[in-house]
């Protein structure tokens, strides 16, 4: 068979012919001390589960220590036509983390001639994750969200994790990070089945406030600088973008109501 | 031990090349060419799940004639070397020249090896782009071709490249494209028979998508644009 220089594996995911093969490539944080350092840590993300599929959605800073690092970082992300990944945590692993989580599905598809099936992206989000439990035993936590539409089940999912790579899955919604206690009361009071789409945005909106109210790590809407929220949804369709303006609609709808109350 | 007879390196080569050539024309051949929208290819299968077309990367396809499993697993190392210098660099860091460089090497590698067999495969990579487009055929020996506008490769390339030098023009829409692909598909049957929308593979290099412009047009998609 003729080969390429640098290819020794024949398979088709992504992860195993780094490991194979370029073993340099693969982030390694495990053997250092990360208590010692400051570096950018993203806050509150939720998820919730809708008529049309799923929603993921996040605040915007990402604090180092008790300052802000950034203030528009951007934690939600497109993996592909259905899925999200959302990240709280250290930012730096994360969003390595979710760069080669993409390119592992990418690969696959394109190799394989079809898409991994739901369940078998979450396996593969797990697998990074479980890599990852060194570096997160001496300080280096990623915690990621996974968000999208099972076109074998026809409705939309939410895996969440544990250090160790464990993955629950989650019907109704789940919210970690700093602020993630406070999202979930929030969503619990506003969640019910087969919301609808602008109802699912409210709710989201809604809890982010209220983490950014109670959570110091947790940015608001900041309207002088222009600075709203992430919300995307993901359905039989594919991934859509929530506008800042639908945004700042859904934020004047949730403000109204609260002081009608 | 007795000495191996001698055979001068002109007719190890020699014969080595026919072999290949052999090989090749029997497989079906596959044109590729310019449309309004970017680059159409198009190929003669009536495997639903053996390709001879593929997505490599963004604005990069493949295209493979000859033993479908050598083709097959070099399509498969164009993915990975793609993916991998995607991440490594980024997305725009990947061109099909590169790539094409990379088939070559191991191609002409493995045909100067003296006991290897050599491979039976011609390659088209092409890449779609805001302008032109590009056309890399590698061949059996490692030898590159640098194409504009049209190319064919595989059995009766020749006749199927007159053909397509007739009827090409620029701009053509999607259905113009697929007419003309299979008008020339057809030719390379000579006169037995003709291509009905399940017998034809189209994918398309579309630069209007966002990120990876590769479509894949399904039987439906095939038949409605042929009996339009």
């Amino acid at each position: 068979m003729v080969s390429f220089p640098g290819q020794t594996y024949g398979g088709s995911s992504f992860i195993e012919f780094l490991r194979a093969d370029y073993p340099d490539l693969l982030p390694s944080l495990a053997g250092y001390d990360w208590s010692q350092v400051q570096i950018p840590h993203g806050t509150t993300v939720l998820s919730l589960v809708y008529a049309d599929g799923a929603l993921m959605a996040g605040d915007r800073l990402a604090t180092e220590g008790y300052q802000v690092a950034t203030r528009d970082i951007e934690k939600v992300y497109k993996i592909d036509e259905t899925c999200t990944m959302a990240i709280a945590g250290a930012a730096g692993p994360a969003i390595e983390m979710m760069r080669i989580f993409r390119v592992e599905l990418e690969m696959w598809q394109k190799l394989e001639g079809h898409d991994l099936t739901f369940e078998g992206k979450a396996n593969r989000l797990s697998f990074l994750i479980r890599q990852n439990l060194p570096a997160a035993m001496q300080g280096m936590v990623v915690m990621p969200l996974f968000a999208g539409f099972d076109h074998e089940k026809d409705r939309g999912r939410i895996y969440k994790f544990d250090v160790t790579g464990g993955r629950y899955g989650e019907t109704d919604y789940y919210a970690t990070g700093s602020g993630g206690k406070d999202a979930r009361s929030s969503l619990k009071k506003s969640f019910r089945d087969q919301l609808a789409r602008d109802e699912a945005v409210d709710a989201a909106v809604e809890a982010l406030i209220d983490a950014a109210d109670e959570d110091r790590g947790t940015g608001g809407i900041d309207m002088r600088r222009h600075i709203y929220p992430t919300v995307k949804l993901i359905t039989s369709a594919g991934v859509e973008d929530i506008s800042d303006d639908e945004i700042i609609a859904a934020y004047d709808r949730v403000s109204k109501q609260r002081k009608a109350a | 031990m007795s000495a191996p007879f001698y055979v001068s390196p002109e007719q190890q080569t020699q014969d080595k090349a026919e072999f290949a050539r052999k090989g090749i024309a029997r497989g079906k051949p596959i044109v590729a060419f310019d449309f309004q929208d970017g680059v159409i290819m198009m190929a003669e299968n009536r495997s639903g799940s053996l390709r001879k077309l593929g997505e490599i990367y963004d604005r990069i396809a493949f295209a493979g004639v000859g033993k479908f499993d050598e083709y097959e697993n070099l399509r498969k190392q164009g993915v990975r070397y793609a993916d991998l210098r995607g991440y490594q660099f980024s997305r725009d860091d990947v061109s099909a020249s590169s790539l094409a460089t990379e088939y070559s090497a191991a191609l002409g590698h493995q045909f100067s090896q003296p006991y290897a067999k050599p491979i039976e495969v011609e390659l088209l990579v092409c890449e779609v782009g805001h302008e032109r487009n590009a056309y890399f055929q590698v061949q059996f020996d490692g030898s590159v071709r640098d194409r504009t506008s049209y190319v064919a490769i595989g059995g009766d390339f020749e006749k199927l490249e007159a053909g397509l030098k007739e009827d090409w023009k620029d701009g053509l829409s999607l259905q113009e494209a697929v007419s003309m692909g299979r008008k020339a598909l057809t030719r390379a049957l000579n006169g037995s028979g003709t291509l009905e929308a399940e017998a034809l593979e189209v994918v398309l290099l579309d630069r209007r998508r966002e990120g990876r412009k590769f479509r894949r047009l399904n039987t439906s998609e095939i038949q409605e644009i042929v009996q339009a």
